[in-house]
């Protein structure tokens, strides 16, 4: 029989108020099983804690129900000081007296007994209680920080100077992401690669931290402080330990005519090359699908010309599978693709490009070396059009949302332009300016005042081409909506900013969820914004919304500190509330038939298959078993269970229908 | 008989969204009627319609089941594995002859207190109507009074 103390709780009036606590005390002594109950003013309080604590010595309790307030706010308060006078705290529960019955119902003999009955169902609850203890886990104190942007590249450091081991994964064969494009940066107008390369290189030469560039995540297994991560180093075709980056292979390839993806397609890059002359690892990559020699087996100069002999065109893609303890996902942004803008002309005419190719025309290592030249015939645009929100805020473009940065680059770039061609005349057309941030506003002001951008607020309906000018046809809304028409040399478009490609498909190898727009959610949009709802496993920069730097670089170093405090324990602890697949002894062993339902119905991943062997080492049955590592304990699979095999420790079918019973 | 009938109602709820919910209402003081009594579960995944069975042979004259909206549960899917099982559920309920009015299924959010005070007040009233669940206690040998 079990000996469970009853404790009601007045909460000053909250709960006496409405509720005749004395009565339902009174009530509480009569269920079976109930040895001890009383009411107090409040139950929370020092006094009221010790009250309880010493009832439980005094009367021998195994059990304890402390009918008050939700147990969303004190069931950790009462667990405790039940743990502490030798009660499993998993042995106590709370009736929730006050937001579920004082506070919403009038005073009246219905509102005592449904507190009375409150009470009841809890006394069941904990009568088919089992002792709990938190699982403890080991944690792996190793990050593994994909995409090796700023965002990746701030996260990486962050974790490398707490102490902690860093693989560093990049898709690419250079880290340094987006940013290392930009020529310069909003509000401060400071070159781009000026603030990135030191970082870049700290990255690759501290010592915490293993750069994996041209890999990509393969799989991703295990649970928070245990994942096994498999990455695919892609075939680089060169040896890294034997080969000096001295560059000879990159200046005799005889293919020189790839389009740039550096240099966002405005030049040629040969089939064996270095992306950008500041890359880290400073490296070649053979580019297979348009090397002569992968593609016809002739030529072979790179090999012949390397002077220490490293180019390995027989060598494959590796599988590497680490012990990772921690997930940071910074894998930044796209921006939208050409075709989606035909009334632009974006794509057919060569002068109307994106703002990052805008970006390479004004970088000093750019293809112009920083001249502003138009593609199409390179020469100097007089008349330059911005055109803001291209795609974003347009619903017909599948972007309803802002992409942030582009108000604030298009200010950059009208400024650029003007410091390069002092006689030329940029117009912005623009929805609305949002450039909320620290000196940013100032930033747009100077914009239009000093440098003298011509802002039009305003759509662009068309552009088209007529005797070697560009005509961007718009209205003008401030003007009655008056049409506009402008004579340009080039057209830049500030294009929104998407998900990359490949975010969804890497959502579902790491078991995290993603928006309709393929970027990553956080786990709670104020208060967990750079975690995910999987435990272990964060986020930095734009793989979550579009983000600038200086937003991405603290959300970086946000991600870096939320796995240095994962990272500065030794075990894990987690609370026990976990689906359990029955044991018993043979011949049965298990009454789970093997079905597997469960692990269909699982979002966690958490169901093994397990073997169940006789003496002799034959395969009996296969039964499923859970990974309390991964078991969240939502009990999706306990509903599932056809044979009733699996259980949810703390929400048992034993203990709902008792607590059912007593209704 | 003048007293009016008072309506038992069983609530499944899960503890991610609508039993927050209600604390919500609670704190907000939105007044509702008591006749419901709230069993707290992880998720609506967790609720196994042998449970909604067990209400009723207990002399529920009504069940309610919330959980979170779609795409906010907190275990990711639970609630569609839920809203699933329930769509079977009631075909099944409606072909065994148990009147499907008799549950209600929903979503109440975490933030959505008044919602829920509004939803048990139109429970209560709409399971009053309906009065005492008179086939089903007969059925299980409870008699009706």
């Amino acid at each position: 029989m079990s000996r469970i103390g009853v404790f009601t709780c007045h909460c000053g009036e909250n709960i006496a108020g409405t509720v005749d606590c004395p009565k339902v005390a009174e009530l509480s002594r009569q269920i079976p099983g109930v040895v001890h109950s009383v009411d107090y003013k409040y139950m929370c309080s020092d006094p009221g804690q010790t009250l309880i604590k010493e009832a439980i010595k005094e009367h021998k309790l195994d059990g304890v129900v402390v009918a008050a307030c939700s147990p969303r706010m004190h069931e950790p308060t009462f667990r405790k000081a039940a743990a502490e006078a030798g009660v499993n705290p998993y042995l106590c529960e709370m009736a929730n007296l006050r937001e579920h019955c004082s506070w919403v119902h009038e005073k009246n003999e219905a509102t005592t007994q449904k507190a009375a009955d409150l009470v009841r169902v809890m006394v069941e609850k904990v009568k088919h209680d089992t002792p709990l203890t938190p699982i403890k886990v080991p944690v792996t104190k190793t990050a593994l920080v994909v995409g090796g942007g700023i965002a990746g590249i701030q996260t990486a450091l962050d974790i490398a100077n707490a102490g902690h081991q860093v693989v560093l994964v990049e898709k690419s064969p250079s880290i340094g992401g987006h940013m290392s494009q930009l020529s310069e940066t909003f509000p401060t107008l400071d070159c781009s690669q000026c603030i990135l390369t030191p970082r870049m290189v700290e990255a690759a030469q501290h010592p915490n931290i293993k750069l994996m560039t041209y890999s990509e995540v393969e799989k991703v297994d295990g649970f928070i402080g245990n994942f096994k991560v498999t990455v695919r180093k892609k075939a680089k075709k060169v040896d890294e330990k034997a080969c000096t980056g001295c560059g000879l292979c990159v200046t005799k390839c005889p293919n020189k005519k790839i389009p740039d993806e550096f240099n966002e397609g405005l030049a040629f890059r040969p089939a064996i090359y270095v992306p950008f002359p500041q890359a880290v690892p400073n490296k070649p990559t053979i580019d297979t699908a348009n090397c002569t020699y992968f593609k016809n087996g002739k030529c072979g100069v790179c090999s012949k010309v390397c002077p220490t002999g490293a180019i390995r065109y027989e060598q494959e893609d590796e599988l590497i599978t680490m012990d990772i303890g921690a997930i940071v996902m910074a894998t930044g942004f796209k921006l939208m693709k050409t075709d989606k803008f035909p009334e632009y002309g974006y794509g057919k005419y060569k002068d109307v490009i994106d703002g990052m190719q805008f970006e390479r025309l004004a970088s000093a290592s750019g293809p112009t070396a920083g001249v502003i030249k138009r593609p199409s015939d390179g020469k100097e645009p007089e008349t330059v059009v911005f055109i803001a929100c291209s795609g974003s805020r347009d619903r017909a473009k599948g972007v309803p949302y802002c992409s942030k940065i582009c108000c604030m680059y298009t200010a950059k770039h009208t400024m650029l332009y003007k410091h390069k061609v002092h006689h030329g005349q940029a117009y912005v057309f623009y929805m609305d300016i949002r450039s909320a941030g620290k000196d940013y506003d100032e930033f747009v002001r100077r914009a239009i005042e000093e440098d003298e951008a011509k802002y039009i607020r305003g759509r662009v309906s068309r552009i088209y081409e007529e005797d070697g000018k560009l005509i961007v046809k718009g209205a003008d809304t401030l003007m009655n909506g008056e049409p506009v028409e402008i004579k340009a040399d080039m057209v830049v478009l500030a294009t929104a900013v998407q998900s990359q490609d490949c975010s969804e498909d890497l959502a579902q190898t790491l078991h995290i969820s993603y928006d309709k727009y393929g970027f990553f959610a956080e786990a709670h949009p104020k208060l967990r914004p750079v975690e995910t709802n999987t435990a272990g496993i964060f986020l930095a920069g734009a793989c979550q919304a579009p983000r600038d730097i200086p937003e991405t670089v603290a959300q970086g170093s946000a991600a870096g500190a939320k796995v240095a405090a994962l990272f500065s324990q030794d075990e894990l602890t987690r609370e026990p509330i976990v689906a359990v697949v029955n044991r018993q002894a043979p011949p049965l062993f298990s009454t789970c038939t093997g079905c597997f339902l469960c692990q269909t119905a699982c979002p966690y991943q958490a169901i093994e298959q397990e073997e169940i062997k006789d003496r002799s080492g034959r395969v009996i049955k296969t039964v499923a078993k859970v990974n309390p590592g991964l078991c969240q304990g939502c009990g999706t699979c306990v509903a599932f269970c056809r044979t009733k095999a699996i259980d949810l420790a703390g929400f048992s079918n034993e203990q709902l229908f008792a607590e059912l019973m007593t209704l | 008989m003048s007293e009016q009938f008072e309506p038992k109602i069983t609530a499944f709820v899960c503890n991610w969204c609508t039993y927050a919910g209600a604390d919500l209402t609670g704190t907000s003081r939105i007044k509702y009627q008591p006749n419901v009594r709230v069993l707290r579960v992880p998720c609506t995944g967790r609720i196994d319609f042998m449970l909604i069975m067990k209400a009723f042979e207990r002399g529920a004259d009504g069940v309610m089941i919330s959980g979170c909206h779609p795409n906010d549960c907190h275990y990711t899917s639970g609630n569609y594995h839920a809203r699933r099982r329930w769509m079977v559920f009631r075909d099944l309920m409606d072909f065994m002859g148990i009147d499907t009015e008799r549950v209600t299924f929903s979503w109440v959010s975490a933030a959505e207190g008044a919602k829920w005070g509004a939803l048990v007040n139109e429970v209560t009233d709409k399971i009053r109507a309906l009065g005492p669940y008179a086939e089903q206690k007969q059925l299980v040998g409870l008699g009706v009074e």
